[in-house]
């Protein structure tokens, strides 16, 4: 292979270094109207009155939109395949708000000046009602958060309003009960896990227009810009026809942009008065407006034979999604789906529990989505049960895990909303995983600790696997057309949201057309311009858009056969083509590339060729991996300090090794964050206290001194180039080999996020006693 | 009220609010490489140069540039394309939203200190946030950088 | 941030007029604190223009204006020359460059912030402060009188010393305030000890010093014994960073390698 699986600088880092013009606000219509929301002080409330008066009054407001602006249609900010597993629960605006930065109405003004001034003179009547602030309590409460009759459920996720559930499942194979009590060893434990906020560095932004065509175009920095389109047109009636959405650059996204935020206000602005309008989210409305991750409770029970073999796993889960259903039931299913297959020998598993809501900050989609909880819950438990059996961790996983050519009753049973899909582990290098991340992190020295003096050191691990898109559900397109001059256009709806897509994709497509990546121009994404795709989640990018360019690229490349072989005046299969010049076997009629377009363009037959192929994987064959930890913990203080990450990964070929690493090393940095610094403070009345950069922590450069990551050689076949996926897997491990490390040094079990030095402390406190 | 400064070398007069941030003044000029992450000076990507120091211009008030100097990564577009290519190598370069932010800094950093220590280095840029890429691969692509000889400018 | 006017001074009584003319009239020293606290003054009243952007050098003291940027002062040959360099050390603890490049000593000092890194270096160090109306004061008086808001700090005297120096802060990532911070310094066997952000503002561990001052020789025992003494005169709390707990094992720990540490 010549452009993939090689060391190739991304397509577009210079021009972003150098500062152009990239990012959406950078686009904004400099007179744009600006946008301001006002928001909800209180948990939960009925709006009585909105008195606006003044605010109207005010020179150079444009308009203040309240919930009687807008017909009640039910719609999800959820961006996913339609229609939605997620509840449509959510209005423009609602004559309730539901959490603390709820949106209550919004003006819209000239300046951000005046349009604070117009907020402040607002003055809004509140019934303040009983909120839900304990997801384990959550459950028949007498508050009914969503009581509203046009709440709904496009297909049976089982949502229950009126009992507070967003949706619910429960699956088993086997007898769980009977199958614990013939195990040697069994275990019981329950795991917590946070509201993790996104942090991208670029906040939530849209701007929007009307086009000399009268059309509706919006930028906005989004993940999903095809479903931003369904969703607006259906929310605000406006005929899809009309809407263009455009996706600039995008500051980051990790799922934080797998949603509507503000464009359906900008849109609403825009399409009324004309004007151009713009929102952007101020860092706080990005806390506490936007959305979190699902903090989630698992009760988890295991059993193992007498010779460590794992015979059962149990697992009921209840997850927060706070005030809206945003991606309920989905992030759910992954904590099992994506998790417990990792153990697939097991006669018994029961997966099962509820999404409830509640009056927090909504949560949704995330980086690991749902995977990064069970995988903290699972392989936590794991290590405890390792303990009890008195066995090398490793071992036990070696002896159990999941193996290349195997599969798991679970990926029939479990899809997302729907059902699964079975498949075997045609790629499954887990074992080599293991071994070189147990080699690299130099385990045998290390575990189970070293007393250095006034430190422990020690380390912990953890096993994951992710998925590559949904299966069945998924679906991504790419167009290639071939220009005069004999360079091509890439035209994909798949959301370069600064995870390199960008550059994979063009490599697919360089690699196929035998060419070199600058005569690869990319164009992202754009629902006017570039075929439909469902966005940048689920980790289907590479595997999934990755295939339908690499289906095109095969495709164009066969059109460009059939039209030499018509100039040649010779049978296809006289026709060879390096990418540089076509050829005529046996015989020294050639023509450049160059040439060919040109005369394919000016001369003779014109056309211009262009191929657009879809894909939609039949199955999502996972991504594993397996992380190791070394950290140094402070004997009196319990401070700990990462002195390495090792991961090992099988994400079958690299199509970008420096891409593939980048987005590792990210994820994990992400995971540790989630694992040791990422503290969600609330106060009693519901208010989100960590609101702001000073408050909600992110590891710094300081903080991480080494990270060591590693890529086994492994080929899916099913993939673009043997490709699985990469962007989610790395986020996983962190948290449980963080917690197992500091069971292998000190003892002590923590069982929930962030672990900090001093929950650890006073665990060790309790444990005294 | 009216400013007088030297913007990427270049005077200007800017009229500015006596409460308005450096930030919001640059960006309404177009000068679009300066953007906003967090607007409390916790993140780093509204960086600009000052008289040639690295400063969050979120939290600074645009009238204190009054007869001062401000870069923006426009005003070093030579070095910005030398760290690029380093990041390129290396694979650092993510969403980018921290990267202009990250060239202006880097290229202050090598004026003060041009043999920095792997400390010193994070030390410098630790109020730049990246949320992105785990740091490492920057750290090495930085590094590279700042071991390049023929420093023009 | 909503200001009606801004004037760049162009004398010290000037702005000392000024401030005292009205209460929304505010002092501007980098005003990185001012763009997070304040939402609204009359008049911003800037110092850039007085010269007061200086280390001098004197013969027994370093005379610092009160606008010097606190990242100019961490890397002034001088000042790192002070009781082994705590200054520039606790300096450089406080967020990332770019804020220490505008933030000034004097917003500093005169923010009265409990989290401040700087203030338990202040005082253990032996510095004066100089106000244009109240004169000099040592920093140990500022601590204990009220928040000045009407008078204008000019600059700060650190008196030169050999003393041996230590600087601890504790913060959750490196760009966090503190947990707990706390300095110490040694001349000749007398000891100096301030701990901050309990979360209150920092303070002199007085009996602590004392104890430890009317020691001949320092064993293991003994720092156990001052180090319960810091604890329990430190009047420490919880807050969102830490807990009372937490901060009694931190200052514990920290004090006793601090203590260590100078007297080597
Ligand atoms: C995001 C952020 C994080 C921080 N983190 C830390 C930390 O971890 N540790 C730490 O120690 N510090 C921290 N600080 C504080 C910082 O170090 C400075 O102390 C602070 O910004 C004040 O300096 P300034 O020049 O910005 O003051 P300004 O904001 O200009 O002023 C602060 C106050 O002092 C008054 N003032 C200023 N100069 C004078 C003068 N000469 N005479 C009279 N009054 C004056 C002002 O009117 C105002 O009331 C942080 C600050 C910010 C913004
Ligand atoms: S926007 Fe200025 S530091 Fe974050
Ligand atoms: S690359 Fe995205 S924040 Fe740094």
């Amino acid at each position: 292979m010549k452009v993939v699986n090689k060391k190739v600088g991304s397509v577009d880092g210079v021009g972003i270094m150098k500062g152009r013009k990239a990012f959406t606000d950078d686009y904004a219509d400099k007179d744009s109207l600006i946008i301001k929301v006002k928001r909800s002080p209180h948990a939960f409330a009925r709006i009585k009155n909105i008195d606006d008066s003044k605010a109207k009054a005010l020179d150079g407001i444009e308009m203040v939109l309240t919930y009687k602006d807008f017909k009640r249609i039910s719609f999800t900010r959820a961006g996913q395949g339609y229609p939605e597993p997620s509840p449509h629960d959510k209005f423009v605006l609602d004559k309730y708000v539901r959490y603390i930065g709820d949106e209550v109405c919004a003006v819209v003004g000239s300046t951000e000046e005046i349009c604070l001034k117009a907020l402040s003179l607002i003055e809004v009547d509140y019934e303040v009602l009983e909120p839900v602030l304990d997801f384990e309590k959550a459950i028949d409460n007498k508050t009914i958060i969503h009581d509203e009759p046009e709440a709904k459920e496009m297909f049976d996720i089982g949502f229950k309003p009126k009992k507070n559930i967003a949706a619910s499942y429960h699956m088993h194979i086997g007898d769980v009960e009977k199958t614990l009590s013939e195990c040697e060893y069994t275990i019981k434990e329950t795991f917590y896990t946070q509201a993790q906020s996104h942090v991208m560095l670029e906040p939530h932004a849209v701007n929007t227009h009307i086009d000399y065509q009268e059309r509706l175009v919006i930028y906005s920095s989004t993940q999903t810009p095809f479903h931003i389109r369904r969703i607006i047109a259906q929310a605000l009636e406006i005929p899809m026809s009309k809407i263009r959405v455009i996706k600039p650059r995008v500051g980051g996204g990790f799922g934080g942009k797998q949603a509507i935020h503000g464009e359906m206000l900008a849109a609403y602005v825009t399409y009324k008065t004309g004007k151009p309008a713009k929102l952007v989210y101020t860092r706080k409305e990005v806390f506490e407006s936007s959305y979190s991750r699902h903090p989630m409770k698992f009760e988890m029970a295991l059993g193992a034979d007498k010779f460590g073999k794992l015979k059962v796993i149990d697992c009921k889960v209840l997850s927060d999604t706070g005030a809206y259903g945003e991606h309920a039931l989905t992030v759910f299913m992954v904590a099992g789906s994506k998790v417990l297959p990792l153990y697939n020998k097991v006669d018994s598993v029961r997966f099962s529990g509820d999404v409830v809501y509640t009056n927090h900050t909504p949560a949704g989609a995330f980086r690991g989505y749902g995977a990064i909880q069970g995988n903290f819950a699972l392989e936590s438990a794991v290590d405890i049960l390792c303990h009890k059996m008195d066995m090398d961790p490793i071992k036990f996983r070696n002896l159990n895990m999941m193996k290349e050519g195997e599969t798991s009753p679970i990926f029939a049973i479990m899809g997302e909303g729907t059902e699964g899909t079975p498949m075997n582990m045609d790629t499954c290098k887990l074992q080599e995983c293991v071994e070189d991340g147990k080699a690299l992190i130099d385990w045998d020295n290390k575990y189970p600790y070293k007393d250095m003096g006034d430190k422990i050191k020690t380390v912990g691990m953890a096993i994951a696997m992710q998925g590559s898109g949904i299966p069945l559900i998924d679906m991504g397109s790419a167009t290639i057309k071939l220009n005069d001059d004999g360079f091509y256009n890439l035209m994909v709806g798949a959301t370069e949201i600064g995870q390199g897509s960008d550059t994979v994709l063009s490599q697919i497509a360089a690699e196929e057309l035998n060419t070199t990546i600058d005569k690869v121009i990319i164009y992202s994404s754009d629902t006017d311009l570039t075929p439909f795709d469902v966005g940048a989640y689920a980790s289907s990018t590479t595997f999934v858009s990755g295939n339908a360019v690499y289906k095109a690229a095969k495709a164009l490349k066969t059109e460009m056969l059939n039209e030499a072989a018509r100039i040649f005046k010779v049978d296809i299969k006289q026709v060879e083509f390096d990418g540089e010049i076509f050829k005529v076997k046996n015989s020294d009629k050639k023509m450049t590339l160059r040439d060919f377009s040109n005369e394919i363009t000016y001369s003779e037959e014109q056309k211009q060729l262009q191929v657009t192929s879809s894909y939609v994987g039949p199955k999502s064959p996972p991504p594993f991996m397996a992380g190791f930890i070394e950290i140094d913990i402070d004997k009196e203080t319990a401070e700990i300090d990462i002195i390495d990450y090792v991961s090992v990964v099988d994400c079958g070929t690299t199509i970008n090794p420096m891409l593939a690493k980048g987005q590792v090393d990210g994820a994990i940095v992400q995971g540790l964050g989630m694992a040791m610094f990422e503290d969600v403070k609330l106060a009693k009345n519901g208010k989100l206290i960590s609101s702001d950069m000073l408050n909600y922590k992110i590891p710094t450069r300081l903080d991480i001194n080494k990270l060591t990551t590693k890529f086994v050689d492994s080929y899916e076949k099913s993939g673009p180039f043997g490709a699985k996926s990469v962007g989610e897997i790395g986020i996983d491990t962190p948290p449980a080999a963080l917690a197992n490390a500091i069971e292998n040094a000190l003892g002590v079990r923590m069982t929930s996020l962030p672990i900090t030095p001093e929950k650890i402390l006073q665990k060790l406190k309790e444990n005294e006693k | 009220m009216k400013i007088n400064l030297k913007i990427n070398g270049i005077s200007k007069i800017l009229e500015v609010e006596p409460g308005e941030f450096l930030l919001d003044v640059l960006r309404r000029n177009n000068y679009l490489s300066v953007r906003r992450g967090c607007d409390n000076s916790s993140c780093g990507v509204c960086t600009v140069l000052f008289d040639n120091k690295p400063v969050p211009s979120c939290s600074l008030l645009a009238v204190k540039a009054n007869n001062h100097e401000i870069t923006t990564v426009e005003g070093i577009q030579e070095e910005a394309n030398k760290l690029a290519k380093c990041f390129g190598e290396y694979g650092a370069d993510q969403c980018g939203f921290c990267n202009p932010s990250m060239a202006l800094t880097v290229y202050a950093l090598k004026q003060e200190n041009k043999n920095a220590t792997d400390e010193e280095i994070k030390e410098y840029l630790v109020g730049n946030l990246c949320r992105c890429t785990g740091y490492v691969s920057q750290h090495k692509a930085i590094k590279k950088y700042l071991g390049e000889k023929n420093e023009s400018s | 941030m909503e200001v009606n006017k801004f004037v760049e001074a162009k004398s010290i009584s000037e702005a000392y007029d000024l401030i005292k003319a009205d209460r929304l009239n505010k002092v501007i020293g980098g005003g990185a604190w001012l763009k997070i606290s304040m939402k609204k003054a009359k008049t911003l009243i800037s110092l850039d223009n007085l010269g007061l952007d200086y280390i001098k050098e004197e013969l027994d003291y370093i005379e610092v204006g009160a606008q010097t940027s606190l990242r100019k002062l961490e890397t002034n040959k001088s000042i790192k020359s002070l009781s082994s360099g705590i200054l520039s050390k606790a300096i450089n603890h406080i967020m990332g460059i770019t804020i220490r490049n505008i933030a000034t000593i004097g917003g500093s000092i005169m923010g009265k912030f409990a989290f401040s890194d700087l203030y338990p270096v202040l005082l253990v160090m032996n510095v004066k402060l100089t106000f244009f109306k109240l004169g000099e004061i040592s920093f140990e008086e500022y601590i204990d009188i009220p928040r000045v808001n009407d008078d204008i700090l000019v600059n700060i005297k650190f008196k030169k010393n050999d003393s041996l120096g230590y600087f601890k802060k504790v913060s959750k990532t490196a760009l966090d305030f503190a947990m707990i911070n706390m300095a110490i310094t040694t001349t000749n066997n007398n000891f100096k000890i301030a701990i901050g952000s309990k979360p209150s503002i920092a303070q002199l561990s007085k009996s602590t010093m004392k104890f430890l001052n009317s020691q001949d020789k320092l064993d293991d025992e003994k720092i156990e014994k001052a180090c319960d003494l810091a604890v329990e005169e430190s009047n420490i709390n919880s807050n969102v960073r830490a807990s009372k707990e937490y901060r009694e094992v931190l200052i514990k720990t920290y004090l006793k390698r601090g203590i260590k540490q100078v007297i080597k």
